[in-house]
């Protein structure tokens, strides 16, 4: 065997590992972004479904408040018309977005809003405050605004995570060599001023 | 780069060894415990006895009730505080999420007392929200209003178990984690350190039958129980020998409801 066929096989058997090094790191990386947006797509959905369950209660704590303050429509009336405002506002999953973020945010925050006013009034009728069925409304509406607050710390990990992955440079290379579709996806923003979830303490 | 973070890290270190003071959730409690009173708010009998309580609940029925006592809630709300600390301690059992934490900041003279009941996952729907914030408003505030610390505490843990008990028990959660990926890890593992223990044993007890001139299966029962006391340090963990097997890895959304006096 001469020199030359032995550089050769070097070369080839150098060339073949790298093939190998840089196909596992390939498969590799795009396999972690798939999981990693998978995960980002699981907890937006725990956002939403927290989010609708706050926006279940609303009816009957409109209607038990009601009862006992039938005087105040107008503030009635924006809680009923933020929700349904909500409701038409829908997020695909798969495009998270800076836009859809703050649109979903936006429409939220008129629920927030709108409640916070609907629970000022609240303070004017101590027998609505000392009625059984508005305490336990109040106790679940305390709750789920934790568990928004819950389901969008977890959003914005999992975003946080994804996003350094499909950022890193070697990585992004990976992806744009394996043609992997890879958005980068939107956080929540802290809530700040009058985009404060209501304080449901009395 | 990497020097200078990692120098400052120790440095923060050493400075939070130094002082003292740490602005952190507390460890999970190595022995594990139920029963936290980092603020010197109960007595000691009165730790042991819920904490006797608590253990034999989890042992029965696999749901864990934890008493965390704090005297700072590091600037978060008490929900928050609460999910954070659950999860980082991990109370309840993994998959199940039956654990609760019972939070307690005792009042000061600068600050108001507050107390908070969250349920994990799992018992979310036998502990909703309003019915955790009823206990709380009914049996823990009043009782702590007037200084019966462990009266209200006990009410609301007898409360708990009520309520809790039959959502889960020890031995269905024994059937349910037949999930095999998560299962044939460990199995492996147990399997192995019980092969070779075994392997150990064999050639102890041909040593000891040789020496001994008694059969060799005899020899083994012998050896196994005149090593009984050296596998109680295994057992200490496993939760058999009447201790607390740790938390489980529950996990916790949120849920619950809290007050304060």
């Amino acid at each position: 065997m001469n020199t030359k066929t032995r550089n050769i096989i070097v070369i080839v058997v150098i060339v073949v590992i790298l093939g190998i090094i840089f196909f596992r790191f390939f498969v590799g990386t795009y396999d972690k972004a798939v999981a990693l947006e998978e995960d980002v797509i699981a907890k937006w959905a725990n956002v939403e479904s927290s989010y609708q369950r706050r926006s279940d209660l609303i009816p009957n704590l409109v209607n038990t408040v009601k009862g006992y303050a039938e005087h105040e429509q107008e503030t009635f009336t924006q809680v009923i018309e933020a929700r349904s405002k909500a409701t038409q506002v829908t997020v695909d999953p798969k495009n998270l977005d800076a836009e859809a973020i703050q649109k979903f945010q936006a429409a939220q925050d008129g629920i927030s809003s709108a409640l916070s006013r609907l629970l000022v009034v609240v303070e004017r009728y101590p027998d609505l405050k000392a009625n059984q069925n508005f305490l336990e409304l109040q106790a679940q509406l305390e709750g789920t605004e934790n568990r928004i607050n819950v389901a969008r710390n977890d959003y914005n990990a999992s975003v946080q995570k994804f996003n350094t992955h499909i950022r890193g440079l070697l990585r992004k290379f990976a992806l744009s060599v394996t043609g992997g579709e890879f958005q980068r996806k939107e956080p929540f923003k802290a809530q700040q001023g009058a985009d404060v979830a209501p304080t449901v303490e009395f | 780069m990497g020097y200078k973070i990692k120098s400052i890290f120790i440095f923060l270190f050493a400075a939070i060894a130094l002082t003292g003071y740490s602005k952190d959730f507390p460890k999970r409690p190595v022995p594990p415990r139920m029963v936290n009173d980092y603020a010197g708010f109960l007595n000691s009998s009165e730790v042991s006895q819920l904490e006797q309580k608590l253990v034999q609940f989890d042992r029965e029925t696999s749901t864990q009730i934890a008493i965390v006592i704090v005297d700072d809630l590091l600037g978060y709300n008490k929900a928050d505080y609460a999910v954070r600390l659950g999860r980082e301690w991990g109370i309840g059992q993994q998959g199940k999420n039956n654990g609760i934490l019972i939070l307690i900041k005792p009042k000061t003279s600068s600050s108001q007392g507050e107390v908070f009941i969250a349920p994990g996952y799992g018992l979310e729907g036998v502990v909703p929200d309003a019915i955790a914030k009823r206990i709380v408003e009914n049996e823990i505030i009043p009782s702590f209003k007037t200084g019966h610390y462990y009266n209200g505490i006990d009410k609301a843990v007898n409360t708990l178990m009520a309520l809790t008990r039959g959502e889960f028990t020890a031995e269905e959660y024994n059937k349910k984690v037949n999930n095999p990926g998560e299962v044939i890890g460990p199995l492996v593992i147990f399997f192995l350190i019980f092969l070779f223990s075994f392997i150990g044993k064999i050639r102890r007890a041909r040593h000891y039958s040789i020496g001994h001139d008694i059969p060799f299966w005899a020899a083994m029962t012998m050896l196994g129980s005149s090593r009984g006391s050296g596998s109680g340090s295994f057992g200490s963990f496993s939760s058999g020998g009447g201790s607390f097997g740790g938390f489980g890895g529950g996990s916790f959304g949120g849920g619950g409801a809290g007050g304060s006096w």
